[in-house]
C-alpha cells in the first residue's frame, strides 16, 4: 500500500512535470521541469529495486545532460518561443482520436493484462551484479558504446567548432 | 505491489507528452528536450519489464539507451549552436533551407 502511494505520488510529479514542459513557452522552464521528471522517474526506479539505474538517472540524465541543455539555453540566449497556428484539421480529430486511441491501450493494459504486480524492489540491480552482467555478457555492446561516445565527442568538435578552423559552420553576412 | 499496467502507462503518457511536444513545440531545443522526454518514458518500461520477467538485462539496456542520449545530446546540441550561428534563430519555422 504504501508502495503504491509512494509510485502514485512521484507518477503524478511525474506527468506534471511532463505536461508543465509542453506549456511552458520559455526553453528554460522547460528544462527545469524535464528535471522534476526525471528526479521522480529515479524514485520509481528506486521503488522497481534498480538502484544503478536510479543513481545513473540522477548523475547522467538530471545531472549532466541537462546541465549541458540549460547551458546552450543561456550560450544562445533563447527567448520565448513564438506560437505558430497549426492546422485546424489536426485540432478537430487528432486531439480526440488522441484521447480515444491512448484510452483504449490504458484500458486493454489495465484490464487486459492479468493480474501481475511488480513488488517494490523485486528485482535488485546492485552496480555490482550490474557490472558484472557489463563486463561478462555484455561486453561487446559495452565497448561498441565507448566506440559511439568518442565518435559523438569529434562530431560535437566538428559541428560547433569554430568556422575558421575548418568546421562546416559558415557565418553568413 | 504496483501491478505493471500502472508502469507500462505512466511510460506510455511520458512518451505521449514527448511526441506531443516534438510536434507542437517551436523552439529547437524544447523540440530536442521532448526526444529526450520519450526515452526516459522507454526506459520506465524497460525497468519496470525487467522487473516483472527477473532478467536483469532489461536494466543493462536501460545504462546502454542513456549513453546513447547522452551522445545524442552532446551532437544534437552542437546542431543546434551550428543552426544559431548560421541562422540566427531557434524557431524551426524559420529554419527552412538546406542550404547556408
Amino acid at each position: 500500500m504504501l508502495h503504491l502511494t509512494i509510485f502514485l505520488i512521484f507518477g503524478a510529479v511525474c506527468v506534471a512535470g511532463a505536461v508543465n514542459l509542453l506549456v511552458q513557452r520559455h526553453p528554460i522552464n522547460s528544462a527545469l521541469s524535464l528535471i522534476v521528471v526525471m528526479a521522480s522517474l529515479a524514485v520509481e526506479y528506486l521503488l522497481l529495486g534498480a538502484e544503478f539505474v536510479a543513481a545513473v538517472q540522477v548523475i547522467i540524465y538530471a545531472g549532466a545532460i541537462m546541465v549541458l541543455f540549460v547551458f546552450v539555453i543561456m550560450l544562445l540566449n533563447a527567448g520565448e518561443e513564438e506560437r505558430t497556428k497549426g492546422s485546424r484539421v489536426a485540432m478537430i480529430f487528432g486531439i480526440p482520436g488522441m484521447l480515444v486511441g491512448s484510452g483504449l491501450v490504458a484500458w486493454v493494459l489495465l484490464e487486459r493484462s492479468g493480474t501481475h504486480a511488480v513488488e517494490a524492489g523485486a528485482l535488485p540491480g546492485p552496480p555490482k551484479t550490474i557490472a558484472w552482467l557489463l563486463f561478462h555478457e555484455f561486453l561487446l555492446p559495452f565497448e561498441v558504446t565507448s566506440v559511439l561516445v568518442l565518435i559523438a565527442i569529434m562530431g560535437a568538435v566538428v559541428l560547433a567548432g569554430h568556422s575558421d578552423s575548418g568546421g562546416p559552420a559558415k557565418k553568413e553576412g | 505491489m504496483v501491478p505493471l499496467s500502472y508502469y507500462l502507462v505512466l511510460s506510455g503518457i511520458l512518451f505521449a507528452c514527448g511526441v506531443t511536444g516534438f510536434l507542437i513545440k517551436r523552439n529547437i531545443i524544447t523540440i530536442f528536450m521532448s526526444i529526450e522526454l520519450m526515452l526516459n518514458g522507454v526506459n520506465l518500461s524497460f525497468v519496470a519489464f525487467a522487473a516483472q520477467w527477473g532478467k536483469l538485462s532489461g536494466q543493462i539496456f536501460v545504462f546502454f539507451v542513456m549513453v546513447v542520449a547522452a551522445a545524442e545530446a552532446a551532437v544534437g546540441l552542437a546542431i543546434i549552436i551550428a543552426v544559431y550561428r548560421t541562422r540566427e534563430t531557434l524557431n524551426v519555422d524559420q529554419v527552412n533551407l538546406l542550404k547556408l
